[in-house]
């Protein structure tokens, strides 16, 4: 902890060693056993030589669809929508910005159950403007598909985008007053600066978002209910094989696990393996 | 996702357990069960036991009632893997010969209330539902407990028992998510327990289901087997089975055995 020690750190890659002190290295450990153990325990009870029928049964590749299908869209609403929100929340100076960021970030403390009847009064066939889309267009979002995408994405958006503003707060914004002097519009400005900057971040954002809403449950049960095909998603297919069913259950949960587990691996070092690199040559 | 813990009492209920055991000889006295008692009860128990373990405590002072509230199979599956639960209250037989089957219970499981089905509608039944046959209209948003749970199974009974195909727009996972949905005017009707809809009050309606397609639920309650304070479970059973258990069960729409 001393300066000198400081000092040491900076041929980082050479070390041998971790470069960590004890004590650190120690609670990083525990903390690596606390993820691995509960994951372990369902690998140490899975039922493995009924797992292939499990896996086959057609509600659970019902539920698994569903499951990818609405939680890509969650991911892809949150990018489109979650940007300009970082955007707006990092650039933009406007009265009552730390409001509307709790505002916007509410739904990530919110118990999801809370979320979804806070959805029904918004958007369900009574809600603020559920009402008007039903009495309109005839669209009601409960129990349907398009219900799972908008809980999911109610849930997982925050994620993006406190993770995209972080990432525009850092970058210079003399990169883009550069642009616009050198006569770029606004909208090519922030296409060919801002969105290329904050790639790596916004990378990062996109899997967190998509984590969160492949895993999402209290929100969607309430809002969308549960339907093999429409609205059963695999965590509620799990949730409820375990009332009946805790063996089919559990492999259920693992491929899901599986799935994010994977992703997780093969995005880190592609993606958001080199996050600060390019954010600190821009800052030093 | 209704799992509502509902702590009446928590302060000195471990410590007095510790003193109640050891002056506590016979357990037939009211003075003699202390402690933290943990009960673990279905959903649709959740406003009576409330109220009896309120009850209950005013009778022990020296004792308090936790209770956990949720889908009895969710709840079976909790004590299976050992969850610390003095008893069990289940809606359904099923769940509770989960656990005597598995030697989790440490008393035979007695019925203490039978609870009928109803339809619950809107207040003031704005479809206009008159029976179960109503369900049928494609048009009609209807939904139901998932067959996973018992008032699901206790559902698909009654709609075959009526011979009335019904296409539930969702499949809840406990009563208590079907009664907020037609609460919240996001389905027509649903169908749950009579004692729901008087829990519901103002804000929901119930339609009968005659007798002859009806069927009843079963309420049983055990001790369970490790249970951490058997004397104070079986003192709250007995409570239930009680004179005084039956009327707050009976104002709750619950039916006596």
């Amino acid at each position: 902890m001393s300066p000198s020690r400081h000092r040491q750190r900076k041929p980082r890659t050479r070390r041998r060693g971790t470069g960590l002190p004890v004590p650190v290295l120690a609670l990083a450990v525990v903390a690596v056993a606390f993820f691995a153990l509960p994951l372990i325990g369902l690998l140490w009870r899975a039922p493995w030589s009924n797992a292939w029928r499990y896996l086959t049964d057609d509600d659970a590749l019902t539920a698994l669809r569903l499951s990818m299908i609405c939680s890509l869209w969650a991911t892809g609403l949150s990018i489109v929508f979650g940007v300009p929100l970082a955007w707006l929340l990092a650039r933009v100076e406007f009265p009552g910005r730390g409001v509307v960021r709790a505002l916007c970030t509410l739904s990530m403390v919110l118990p999801p159950v809370v979320g979804g009847v806070a959805l029904f009064f918004a958007l369900g066939r009574r809600g603020i403007v559920g009402q008007y889309l039903d009495r309109w267009f005839g669209v009601t979002l409960p129990f349907t598909t398009a219900g799972v995408v908008v809980a999911q994405t109610f849930v997982a958006m925050p994620f993006l985008v406190i993770t995209v503003e972080a990432s525009i707060r850092q970058l210079d914004s003399r990169f883009e007053d550069a642009s616009r002097t050198l006569g770029a519009s606004r909208w090519y400005t922030f296409r060919r600066v801002t969105v290329p900057a904050i790639r790596p971040a916004l990378a990062a954002g996109a899997v967190l978002a998509w984590a969160r809403a492949l895993g999402e449950f209290g929100a969607t049960i309430t809002f969308a209910g549960n339907f093999p095909g429409t609205t059963q998603t695999m965590p509620l297919a799990v949730y409820l094989a375990l009332e009946t069913n805790p063996e089919a259950a559990i492999v259920l949960a693992l491929v899901l696990i599986a799935i994010s587990f994977a992703v997780l691996v093969g995005l880190r070092d592609r993606w958001f393996g080199r996050t600060d690199q390019p954010l600190v040559t821009v800052a030093t | 996702m209704v799992r509502r813990t509902v702590r009446l009492l928590i302060s000195a209920g471990a410590l007095t357990s510790l003193l109640g055991a050891s002056c506590g000889a016979d357990g037939s006295g009211s003075a003699t069960v202390s402690g933290a008692v943990t009960v673990f009860a279905a959903a649709s128990l959740t406003a009576a036991f409330t109220d009896i373990g309120a009850a209950f405590m005013v009778d022990r002072p020296d004792a308090t009632v936790t209770f956990n509230f949720a889908a009895s199979s969710e709840l079976a599956a909790q004590i299976g893997q050992g969850a610390p639960a003095d008893v069990f209250a289940s809606a359904d037989l099923n769940s509770m010969s989960k656990l005597t089957d598995a030697g989790s219970t440490a008393t035979e499981p007695v019925v203490f209330a039978t609870n009928l089905a109803e339809i619950i509608v809107e207040p003031g039944n704005p479809r206009g539902i008159t029976g179960v046959a109503d369900l049928e209209n494609e048009e009609m948003i209807v939904v139901l407990c998932a067959p996973e749970v018992p008032c699901g199974a206790y559902a698909a009974q009654i709609l075959e028992n009526a011979g009335v195909t019904v296409t539930p727009k969702s499949l809840e996972e406990n009563v208590k998510a079907v009664v907020t949905k037609v609460m919240l005017g996001e389905a027509d009707a649903g169908i749950v327990y009579a004692t729901d809809v008087i829990a519901a009050g103002a804000d929901a309606a119930g339609v009968m289901i005659p007798a002859g397609i009806n069927v009843a639920a079963e309420y049983p309650i055990a001790v369970t087997k490790e249970a951490p304070n058997r004397e104070g479970a079986q003192a709250f059973v007995d409570f239930v089975s009680s004179d005084r258990g039956q009327r707050i069960l009976a104002s709750y729409g619950f039916l006596a055995p």
